[in-house]
C-alpha cells in the first residue's frame, strides 16, 4: 500500500475522469474533486502527495485556493491552465506551485511532471553529485563532465548551472534566476539571463538550438532536466 | 453617378467652396453684364447653384440659393445697389429664381440619398457573404477533426475484437491528428477575438529570435515531413526587445502557411536579422506564389485563395497582419522572381548587444 495520493480538484468531470484513468493505471491513487472547498476538506484529513489543481476553478479563483494549501501543505502542488496565461501561471509559480501544464497537455508529460515533482519533494537530501542525462555536475568539487568530459564554465555560469541542477525538473522563473544570481536588482534584467543561457547552452547542449537539457518555458522561464 | 458621390468635402469646406463659387460666378457677371444683361445673369448663377447641388449636401446648397438670389437681386435687377425689385416682371424672376433653386437643391440631395442607401444595402450583402463564406469554412474546419474523432471512436468501440493492432493504432493516431487541430482553430479564433477587441497588449521582454524560431520549426513538425525548412542562426543578432509569445505564433502561422500552400518536397526559407531600429523576419519558400491579383487580399480576415483547395480558416495570416501591427510593425508579401513567395515582416524594436556581459 505504498501507492501515491494524488487529489485532483477540477471542475470539468470528463478531466477529472480522464486523469482518474491514466494517474491510476499508473499506480497513483486517485481522490477527486470538483471544487476548490471540496479539496480542501478532503486533504484536511488526509493529506495526499500531490495535488493537480485546476486554476480557473468556478467557486474561488485556483489562486486563493492555491494560497489557503500553502499555509499548511508542504507536499507539491501541480496547477494546470490555459494556453496564453503566463502572467497566471507566473503568480501561482511565485505563490508557491510546484509547476504547471497547460491545457491541452499530454498524459506523459503530466506523469513525467507528477514522478519528477514526487521524487524532489520525498528527496531533500543534498546530494553533491547531479547527473542529467550525459552531464553531470559535482556540486563540491565544482566540475562539470559532459560524457566524461570536463567543461569549464564561468563563475556566473557555473552559478547558474548550480541553480538549475539543484531544481532538476521544476520550472524556474525568470525572476527567481535573477534574483538568485545577480539580485534583487536585477530582477527584470531578462537580457542577462538570454545571454547567460545561451552560452550555457552552446557548452552543455549537443545541439544548442534545439536544447534537451535548459527547456525555456515561454513567457515563464526555463526548466533543467 | 461618380459626381453624385463626391462627399469627400468636409462641412465647413462645403459652406466655403460654395460660397466662394457664387461669389466668383458674381464677381465674372459683374464685369460682363453689360454685354449679357441682367437676367442671363440669373441662368449663370442659376448654372452654378445646380454644380453645388451635384457636389455638395443640402444646407450648403441651400445657403448658395438664397445667397445668389440676394446678390442678384442687389447688384444687378434694377434699381441696383438695393433689395428694391422694380418691375413685377423683375418680382416674378427673383421668385422664380430662389424657388428653382431650392428644388435644385432637393432633388439633387434626395437622388444622392438613394443612391446611399443602395450602396449600404450592397455591402451589407456583401458582409452576409463574408459572414457565410466564414461560416462554412469554419464549420468545415471544425467539423472534420471532430467528424474524425466521433468516427474513429465509434469504430474503435463498435470493433472491439474484429480490429487489427494496426488498424486501431492508426485510428488513435486520427484522433490525436485531429485533437491538436481543434486546439490550433480554437487559438486562432481565441487570437482572432483578442486583435478584434483590442485585447492584445504586446508584453515586451528581451528574446532570442534564433531560439523562437527554432521553437516554431519545432511546433511544425508534425506537418513538415514533407517539406524542408532552412534556417541558419544568425549568431551575431542582438537580443529583441519584443513579445516572444507573439513572434512565436506569428512564425508558427507563417511556417504553417507556407507547408500548406506549397507543394510536397518545397523548401521553405527562414532568415532573420536586424536594420537600424527593426528587427526583420523573412520566411520564403519556392513554391507557386501567389496570383498577383490575389497578393493584396491574402492578409485579410477569412480570406482564402481562389482555387484552395487545402484547408485552413483562412485566420493564420491575418493574425500574422495582426500581430505585427499591434508591436508597430509592418508586414508585406511578394512573389519573388525565381518564384515562390516571401514574407518579410518588419518591427520596430530596441536591441541589446551584451555580449560584453560581465563573464567571469
Amino acid at each position: 500500500m505504498n501507492k501515491a495520493d494524488v487529489l485532483v480538484i477540477d471542475d470539468e468531470s470528463q478531466i477529472r475522469k480522464l486523469l482518474q484513468i491514466s494517474l491510476e493505471s499508473n499506480d497513483y491513487n486517485v481522490i477527486q474533486a470538483s471544487t476548490g472547498k471540496e479539496g480542501l476538506i478532503l486533504s484536511a484529513n488526509h493529506p495526499p502527495d500531490l495535488i493537480l489543481l485546476d486554476i480557473g476553478l468556478p467557486d474561488k479563483s485556483g489562486h486563493e485556493i492555491l494560497k489557503e494549501f500553502r499555509e499548511w501543505y508542504n507536499n507539491p502542488i501541480i496547477i494546470l491552465s490555459v494556453q496564453d496565461n503566463e502572467a497566471d501561471i507566473v503568480s501561482a509559480l511565485d505563490n508557491g506551485a510546484t509547476d504547471y501544464l497547460i491545457k491541452p497537455f499530454r498524459t506523459g508529460e503530466l506523469l513525467a511532471r507528477i514522478r519528477s515533482a514526487i521524487r524532489r519533494s520525498q528527496n531533500i537530501e543534498n546530494n553533491t553529485t547531479i547527473t542529467c542525462g550525459d552531464i553531470k555536475i559535482d556540486l563540491v568539487a565544482r566540475i562539470i563532465k559532459r560524457k566524461e568530459e570536463t567543461i569549464k564554465l564561468t563563475s556566473t555560469e557555473y552559478n547558474l548551472l548550480a541553480l538549475f541542477a539543484k531544481n532538476e525538473g521544476k520550472v524556474l522563473t525568470h525572476q527567481f534566476i535573477l534574483k538568485e544570481i545577480w539580485g534583487y536588482s536585477y530582477q527584470t534584467e531578462t537580457q542577462y539571463l538570454r545571454v547567460f543561457v545561451g552560452s550555457l547552452r552552446k557548452k552543455l547542449e549537443e545541439n544548442p538550438n534545439n536544447p534537451q537539457h535548459i527547456i525555456t518555458e515561454s513567457g515563464v522561464g526555463y526548466r533543467f532536466q | 453617378m461618380g459626381l453624385l458621390r463626391t462627399r469627400k468635402y468636409s462641412k465647413r469646406n462645403q459652406y466655403l467652396i460654395s460660397t466662394l463659387l457664387i461669389l466668383l460666378t458674381v464677381f465674372m457677371c459683374f464685369i460682363s453684364v453689360g454685354v449679357i444683361g441682367y437676367r442671363a445673369v440669373a441662368l449663370i448663377l442659376l448654372l452654378v447653384v445646380s454644380l453645388n447641388a451635384i457636389l455638395f449636401d443640402i444646407f450648403p446648397v441651400l445657403l448658395s440659393a438664397l445667397l445668389s438670389a440676394l446678390i442678384w437681386d442687389f447688384l444687378f435687377i434694377p434699381p441696383t445697389l438695393t433689395l428694391h425689385i422694380g418691375t413685377p416682371e423683375d418680382g416674378l424672376m427673383f421668385l422664380m429664381y430662389f424657388v428653382i433653386a431650392s428644388i435644385n437643391a432637393v432633388l439633387t440631395y434626395k437622388i444622392r440619398e438613394v443612391e446611399r442607401k443602395k450602396r449600404d444595402e450592397e455591402e451589407k450583402e456583401k458582409a452576409i457573404k463574408l459572414y457565410n463564406t466564414l461560416l462554412n469554412s469554419l464549420s468545415h474546419e471544425l467539423r472534420t477533426p471532430i467528424s474524425t474523432i466521433i468516427g474513429a471512436i465509434d469504430t474503435i468501440k463498435d470493433n472491439q475484437t474484429k480490429l487489427s493492432d494496426n488498424n486501431r493504432y492508426e485510428l488513435y493516431s486520427e484522433i490525436e491528428i485531429a485533437g491538436y487541430r481543434l486546439n490550433r482553430q480554437v487559438e486562432n479564433l481565441l487570437s482572432m477575438s483578442r486583435l478584434e477587441a483590442g485585447f492584445i497588449k504586446p508584453k515586451k521582454d528581451w528574446c532570442d529570435l534564433n531560439e523562437l524560431v527554432f521553437a516554431a520549426i519545432k511546433d511544425n513538425k508534425d506537418e513538415r515531413n514533407c517539406h524542408k525548412i532552412e534556417f541558419n542562426p544568425n549568431e551575431n543578432l542582438p537580443l529583441f526587445k519584443l513579445d516572444s509569445g507573439l513572434i512565436e505564433q506569428m512564425l508558427h502561422n507563417l511556417i504553417h502557411n507556407s507547408i500548406q500552400h506549397t507543394p510536397k518536397g518545397s523548401i521553405i526559407k527562414i532568415e532573420i536579422g536586424n536594420s537600424e531600429a527593426n528587427c526583420t523576419i523573412q520566411v520564403s519558400d519556392n513554391g507557386k506564389g501567389f496570383p498577383a491579383n490575389e497578393i493584396d487580399f491574402v492578409f485579410d480576415k477569412f480570406y482564402r485563395l481562389n482555387n484552395t483547395s487545402t484547408g485552413g480558416t483562412g485566420l493564420g495570416l491575418s493574425i500574422v497582419k495582426g500581430f505585427t501591427e499591434a508591436m508597430n510593425g509592418t508586414v508585406y508579401l511578394e512573389n519573388l522572381p525565381q518564384g515562390g513567395a516571401m514574407f518579410t515582416i518588419e518591427i520596430p524594436c530596441e536591441f541589446s548587444r551584451n555580449t560584453d556581459l560581465e563573464n567571469e
